[in-house]
C-alpha cells in the first residue's frame, strides 16, 4: 500500500518530504506562541487549499464560495457540542456529511443544468452568501450575535472534546494537512483523477472516451466540500467563536484560494507553499509595521494584491512548477 | 450482419435541415467512407452516431441495441469510439496521461491502463513522445493522438472524422496502414468521414455519399466515383464548353 502510493515520486523529494514534515513536527518545541498560532494557520490554509484545488485544480470546477464548508462544518460540529455535549469528533460525521450534501445539491443544480465557468463561480458565491445571511438568523447558534464555545483552561489536552492548548491544535491540523497531500496524490494517481484532468482540460473529449462529466464533476465537488468541512471543525473548537459574517464572508474563500493560485494551482505542493509564503509574509509585514507603530488598515489585502500580480505576471503557473523544475523534481 | 444500422435519421438546427432522413450500413469488420461537400452533414451523422446529439426522426443500432439518445460516454462504453475534426487533446497532460484517460474505461488499474496505452502509442508510432505534454505536439502528431485515445477505449467501431486532412501524402499513406492493420488483425470495424480521396480509395470497402443532408450515392468506391449525381456535387453539371 505505501509502497504504491512512493511510486513514481523521485527520491530526492522523497527526501525533501521527510525533512519539512520532520521540521514540521518538531516545530512547536523551539516555537513561540506567536509563532506557533502562524505555524497553525499555514497548516489550515494549506489544508483548505489543498482540498480546493481538487474542484479546481484537478476538475477544473471554480469555487469562489469555500468559506460555505468552513462555515457549515464549524457550527455543525461547534452546535452539537454545546447544545448536546457530543465531542467534535462524533460532529465531525455532521460536519462532513452536512457539507457533502451542501455541496451535493449545489453541483447538481449547476452541472445538471449546464452551469459552468464563471456562472458556476457565480453560484459558489451565491450559496456561502445564503449560508451567511441565514445563519445571521439562526438563533439556535445564536445567530449574528456570535456562537461561543466555553473555553476550558489549557492545563490539560482533552483530545476527545479538542479542548486544550494550541499545541494539540497544530499537531491535529499537521496530521489533516499531512492526510489531505497522501490523499490528493492517490488521488491524482487515479482512475478518477485522471478523469478530473481530462475533465479540466476538455470535457467533450472526455466525455468521448467514457467519462460520465456529470458524475466526476459532482464527486470532485463532494470530496472537496467534505474535506474542507474538516478545517472547519478544527477551526471552530480553536477560535471558539463563530460568527456568520466572517466565517461565510467571502473575502475568507478568496484568503483560501490565494494560496493554491499562487504556489501552483493543480499540484500537491502548491497550496502548501502558497499558505506558507503568504502567512509568513503578511503576518511579517504586519509585525515590522506595528513595530514602527505604524497601523495601516487594509495593508494585508493591498499586499495579497501585490503577491498575486507579481506571481502571475512572472510566474502564470505558480510557483510550484517553476521551484520543481529547478529542483529536478518534475518530469 | 450490420454492426451499426443508421435507419433514416435527421436533424434541424433552428429550422435549418442539416440531415433529412440519412440511412447507412456498416458491416462488422467493414471499413466505410462518409463522403461529401463541405457542409453536407457529415459530422452531423457522426454527432448523432456518437450521442452528442440526438436525432429528430430515425433510429441507430448497434449491436442490436437502440442507442440514439444516449450520453456521448454511454455511447463510448457501448464500443463505439470516436476522433474529432478539430482535435481536442487534454494540452496539459503528457502523450501518455491522454491515452491513459481512454483506457481507464476497460482497466480499472492504473498499472493495467498504462500498459495498454503504450501499446496503442506504440500502435501509432507515438511511444517515442509518450512523456512529452500533449501541448507540445505537431498536427499530424496530434490527429494520431486523437485515433490513439479512441483506440484506447477498445472500441468495436472507430468513428474517425477527417483525421487525414492536413497530413502529407506519406504521412497519410502511414496512417492508412496503420488502420488497414487494425482492420485485418484486430477485426475493428471503422466508419469514416474524409475528404483524402487517396485514404478513401485504399481504405474503404463502401462509400457513402451525403450531399445537403441526403445521401445520393452509395456502393463500392470504383463506382461511387464514377456517378454522375456524385460528380456533379463535387465538380458542378457539365457544360458544354
Amino acid at each position: 500500500m505505501i509502497a504504491r502510493l512512493l511510486e513514481g515520486v523521485p527520491r530526492r523529494g522523497l527526501v525533501a518530504l521527510a525533512a519539512l514534515f520532520a521540521a514540521l513536527l518538531v516545530f512547536p518545541a523551539f516555537a513561540s506562541g506567536y509563532l506557533l498560532a502562524v505555524g497553525f494557520l499555514i497548516l489550515y490554509f494549506a489544508y483548505v487549499g489543498q482540498a480546493w484545488n481538487i474542484m479546481m485544480g484537478f476538475a477544473g470546477q471554480l469555487s469562489l464560495g469555500h468559506s460555505l464548508y468552513v462555515g457549515l462544518g464549524a457550527y455543525a460540529a461547534a452546535a452539537l457540542y454545546v447544545h448536546f455535549g457530543i465531542s467534535p469528533w462524533i460532529g465531525l460525521l455532521a460536519s462532513i456529511a452536512l457539507c457533502a450534501l451542501a455541496g451535493a445539491a449545489m453541483g447538481f443544480l449547476a452541472f445538471r443544468f449546464g452551469v459552468s465557468g464563471v456562472y458556476f463561480a457565480i453560484l459558489t458565491i451565491a450559496f456561502a452568501e445564503f449560508a451567511r445571511i441565514g445563519f445571521d438568523h439562526f438563533t439556535w447558534v445564536q445567530g449574528s450575535s456570535g456562537f461561543f464555545l466555553p473555553v476550558a483552561n489549557y492545563a490539560k489536552n482533552d483530545l476527545w472534546n479538542l479542548r486544550g492548548s494550541p499545541v494539540m491544535f497544530y499537531y491535529l491540523m499537521l496530521c489533516l494537512t499531512a492526510a489531505a497531500f497522501v490523499l490528493c496524490h492517490a488521488l491524482l494517481r487515479s482512475r478518477m483523477g485522471y478523469y478530473w484532468l481530462a475533465i479540466r482540460e476538455s470535457p467533450e473529449a472526455a466525455q468521448a472516451l467514457g467519462v460520465d462529466v456529470f458524475r466526476y464533476k459532482l464527486y470532485a465537488v463532494v470530496i472537496s466540500a467534505a474535506m474542507t468541512s474538516l478545517s472547519g471543525v478544527v477551526f471552530a473548537f480553536y477560535y471558539n467563536n463563530l460568527f456568520p459574517e466572517q466565517i461565510f464572508h467571502i473575502s475568507r474563500s478568496v484568503e483560501f484560494i490565494l494560496g493554491p493560485i499562487i504556489g501552483g494551482i493543480g499540484t500537491l505542493f502548491g497550496p502548501i507553499i502558497g499558505a506558507a509564503l503568504l502567512t509568513l509574509l503578511s503576518d511579517g509585514i504586519s509585525e515590522v509595521l506595528a513595530a514602527m507603530g505604524w497601523d495601516i488598515p487594509g495593508i494585508k489585502q493591498v499586499f495579497y494584491g501585490v503577491v498575486l500580480l507579481v506571481v502571475i505576471t512572472f510566474l502564470p503557473h505558480g510557483i510550484w512548477p517553476a521551484l520543481a523544475r529547478r529542483l529536478g523534481l518534475s518530469k | 450482419m450490420s454492426l451499426l444500422r443508421v435507419e433514416g435519421i435527421a436533424k434541424s438546427f433552428r429550422g435549418l435541415k442539416a440531415v433529412t432522413g440519412a440511412s447507412l450500413e456498416v458491416p462488422q469488420g467493414g471499413i466505410v467512407a462518409l463522403i461529401g461537400p463541405n457542409g453536407a452533414g457529415k459530422t452531423t451523422c457522426f454527432n448523432m452516431i456518437a450521442g452528442v446529439f440526438a436525432p429528430d426522426a430515425g433510429q441507430i443500432i448497434f449491436e442490436n441495441r437502440k442507442i440514439q439518445g444516449l450520453r456521448p460516454d454511454q455511447v463510448c462504453a457501448a464500443g463505439i469510439g470516436r476522433t474529432f475534426q478539430i482535435v481536442k487533446p487534454f494540452a496539459g497532460l503528457s502523450v501518455l496521461d491522454n491515452v491513459m484517460v481512454g483506457s481507464f474505461l476497460k482497466e480499472k488499474t492504473r498499472a493495467g491502463a498504462r500498459s495498454v496505452a503504450l501499446q496503442v502509442l506504440k500502435k501509432l508510432n507515438l511511444d517515442a513522445k509518450a512523456e512529452l505534454p500533449a501541448s507540445s505536439l505537431t498536427l499530424p502528431d496530434r490527429k494520431r493522438l486523437e485515433v490513439a485515445r479512441a483506440l484506447s477505449t477498445r472500441p468495436k467501431l472507430l468513428l474517425l472524422d477527417e483525421v487525414m486532412a492536413g497530413l502529407r501524402p506519406t504521412e497519410c499513406d502511414e496512417i492508412v496502414a496503420v488502420f488497414r492493420d487494425l482492420n485485418r488483425s484486430d477485426g475493428l470495424t471503422i466508419l469514416l468521414i474524409e475528404h483524402v480521396m487517396r485514404a478513401v480509395m485504399a481504405l474503404a470497402q463502401n462509400i457513402v455519399v451525403l450531399h445537403h443532408g441526403e445521401i445520393i450515392a452509395r456502393g463500392a468506391p470504383t463506382d461511387v466515383v464514377r456517378d454522375p449525381a456524385v460528380l456533379e456535387c463535387y465538380l458542378g453539371e457539365e457544360t458544354e464548353v
